[in-house]
């Protein structure tokens, strides 16, 4: 798949492999500016997640992209044409709703057609009926399709409005918070429908969440938002491992963070200070200069803890254990750094057995593991 | 306490079973009960007074209720478009509006109708200089355009209440869905309002059919149902006037409970929908 990254041409032939993207779009509410100057291409054929806290702005993009919200200023491009003036009925997109909204006063067959009704000229009636069951095996309710809406279920509905949407062969497939609703269970069972679709449809989905563990199961890309701005974009395996920033590296994942300031750099490594003067390596995981006030950053799953003390290894305590089958958690305590969590695999522990709570430790990372990363 | 509340009901609903008894006696008397009979219904039903009375309040009933429904929904939606302020203020004189007495409702539309038809009536002589010019008068049509007036802040009000209990995530599902703006209010809107438009035309419906005061200072020459009952009863209430207020009771009671019953089968339809 072709990565882009922030700046790129939306004309041209440079643009060809964008089914939609935005160019310094901007939404203003009152004075409140809901989407700063996004700029972002969608890939065709592409699982994108929008990822953030709620008011970060990511429904404003996605509700651009419909057509429900018109841009206070930039530009919205949609396979290759300027769409911010065109209404949500003229564009070749299709929304699941966040509560599905779907039509009461129809059938769930008749919510389904309700699109294809819509089509100019009207298709034939066998044609339209063909489609809807088409529709409702995709999304493994075949023979509801004469049940009112109220008569089915919370995770039925959720697949109806998924039917109603794909029936359309939409150019992108957007998704507003579409399992909020849901519970835990069926959220996994529902995360896996829509990417095994994605994947038999082809079609670009655009997915808007809060919920990082949705966006980091089920994407391709993932794009993380503050306060109207986009932070971050790209795969969730890179988010994890190189965070542009703090609030990347606390958004996608756990980690533990270690203030302090930039003493030198060499390289790719660095080496910070911290307030109580403890001296600490680690890899450049953004352009900061020495001086620069910076947070280590070290994943859980990177520390590993011993009972012998080892060059470079911390002295810790074990405050507290909790035992989550295929991995341990501990929380210790550092003299300086105070609390670090750690993340120990079972098949670690086998031979040496867990640590109990008051216990002393060692907890030791690879430099490499451990990122430096600018405050914002 | 109970007692109380059995003597408030039967202070309440005693005059009215009386009338409904006394509807079916036989006798021709108002105080003595001499025996079963329907005769003073058929009597009222043949009566070609009643008759056109009747046919007066049902046809202005009608006609009153239809427009209120058509211009209160429209009204109601338009509403729905407003903020703040202004909205706030259309809201405060609706709900005035229906709570305005109608003996002020019915002295101001005189007086109002008097002032235009003065001014537009000499207009119309000098159109027309023939002496042919139609001059406008209290009637028929006075008493439809009171009605409607005042049924349509019922209707108003009661869509109001069905259009804010909308998801309004169904309207721009309908666009996402390539409807356009015309498109979506036949299929979505109008569908869903609709149980709240025909419980609105129900309730002008009764409402014309049952007044007495407005039609009373607009009715001019023409005499409705109510009025028919209440210059009779002067010459002494006869069981005829019984059996006339039963039938009215019961058309009237029948058409409020059909709206209430269609306003909660809608409200339950759109409630379930999950939004």
């Amino acid at each position: 798949m072709q990565r882009i990254t922030g700046s790129f041409e939306t004309s041209g032939r440079d643009g060809e492999g964008l089914i939609a993207a935005f160019r310094a779009a901007t939404k203003r509410f009152g004075d409140v500016v809901a989407a700063d100057a996004l700029t972002l291409g969608i890939v065709r054929g592409e699982f994108l997640s929008f990822l953030g806290p709620s008011g970060c702005g990511k429904t404003t993009a996605l509700r651009m992209l419909a057509g429900f919200e018109t841009p206070t200023s930039g530009e919205v491009f949609l396979d290759g044409e300027e769409v911010s003036a065109v209404p949500p009925y003229r564009r070749p997109v299709n929304m699941v709703f966040q509560h599905y909204a779907l039509f009461p006063h129809l059938t769930v067959a008749q919510n389904i057609a309700y699109g294809l009704w819509q089509r100019r000229p009207r298709p034939e009636r066998a044609e339209i009926a063909r489609q809807v069951d088409r529709a409702l095996a995709m999304v493994r309710l075949s023979g509801f399709g004469p049940r009112r809406i109220w008569e089915m279920s919370g995770g039925q509905q959720q697949r109806v409005a998924l039917a109603r949407a794909i029936v359309n062969e939409p150019k992108i497939l957007l998704l507003d918070e579409p399992l909020a609703a849901l519970d835990r269970k069926l959220r996994r069972e529902m995360q896996i429908e829509l990417q095994t679709l994605q994947r038999e449809l082809g079609i670009t989905f655009v997915l808007v969440t809060h919920d990082q563990e949705e966006a980091l199961s089920m994407s391709d890309r993932i794009c993380i938002m503050r306060g109207g701005r986009i932070v971050q974009i790209g795969a969730p395996a890179d988010l994890y491992d190189r965070p542009h920033n703090r609030y990347v590296a606390d958004f996608v994942g756990k980690s533990n963070f270690v203030d302090g300031v930039l003493r030198e750099v060499s390289g790719a490594l660095g080496r910070i200070e911290t307030a109580q003067g403890l001296g600490l390596g680690g890899r450049m995981g953004g352009p900061v200069a020495p001086g620069a006030r910076v947070t280590l950053s070290i994943r859980p799953e990177q520390i590993g803890l011993a009972r012998a003390a080892q060059p470079g290894a911390e002295p810790v305590s074990v405050v507290n254990r909790i035992f989550l089958g295929e991995h341990t958690e501990y929380l210790v305590r550092h003299a300086q750094l105070g609390d670090l969590l750690v993340l120990v695999p079972r098949q670690a522990e086998a031979g040496a057995g867990g640590f109990a709570p008051g216990e002393s430790a060692f907890a030791s990372w690879h430099p490499d593991a451990a990122l430096i990363l600018p405050q914002d | 306490m109970r007692l109380y509340a059995l003597a408030v009901f039967g202070f309440l609903y005693l005059p009215i079973a009386i009338i409904a008894l006394f509807s079916f006696n036989a006798g021709r008397h108002a105080s003595q009960f001499a025996g079963f009979s329907t005769q003073w219904y058929g009597k009222a039903l043949a009566n070609p007074f009643v008759m056109e009375a009747l046919w007066t309040s049902v046809s202005v009933a009608f006609a009153s209720a239809l427009i209120a429904s058509v211009f209160g929904t429209m009204a109601a939606l338009a509403l729905q478009g407003m903020r703040g302020r202004v909205r706030a203020i259309a809201d405060a004189l609706i709900y005035i509006a229906v709570m305005v007495p109608g003996i002020v409702i019915g002295i101001a539309t005189l007086i109002a109708l008097v002032t235009l038809f003065g001014w537009i009536n000499p207009l119309l002589a000098r159109l027309a200089p023939e002496g042919a010019a139609p001059q406008l008068g209290m009637g028929h049509g006075t008493l439809i355009a009171a009605h409607a007036l005042f049924s349509m802040a019922l209707v108003i009000l009661i869509l109001r209440a069905r259009l804010e209990g909308m998801d309004r995530a169904l309207i721009e599902a309908s666009a996402d869905l390539y409807a356009p703006p015309l498109a979506t209010f036949r299929q979505v809107t109008l569908p869903m309002i609709f149980p709240g438009i025909l419980a609105g035309f129900l309730l002008s419906f009764t409402f014309s059919f049952d007044d007495f005061i407005i039609a009373f200072f607009v009715a001019g020459s023409e005499t409705t149902l109510p009025i028919y009952v209440f210059s009779s009863i002067r010459r002494g209430v006869t069981p005829e006037i019984n059996a006339i207020g039963t039938m009215v009771l019961g058309a009237s009671l029948v058409l409020l409970i059909a709206a209430q019953l269609i306003l909660r089968r809608g409200r339950r339809a759109a409630g379930k929908d999950g939004g």
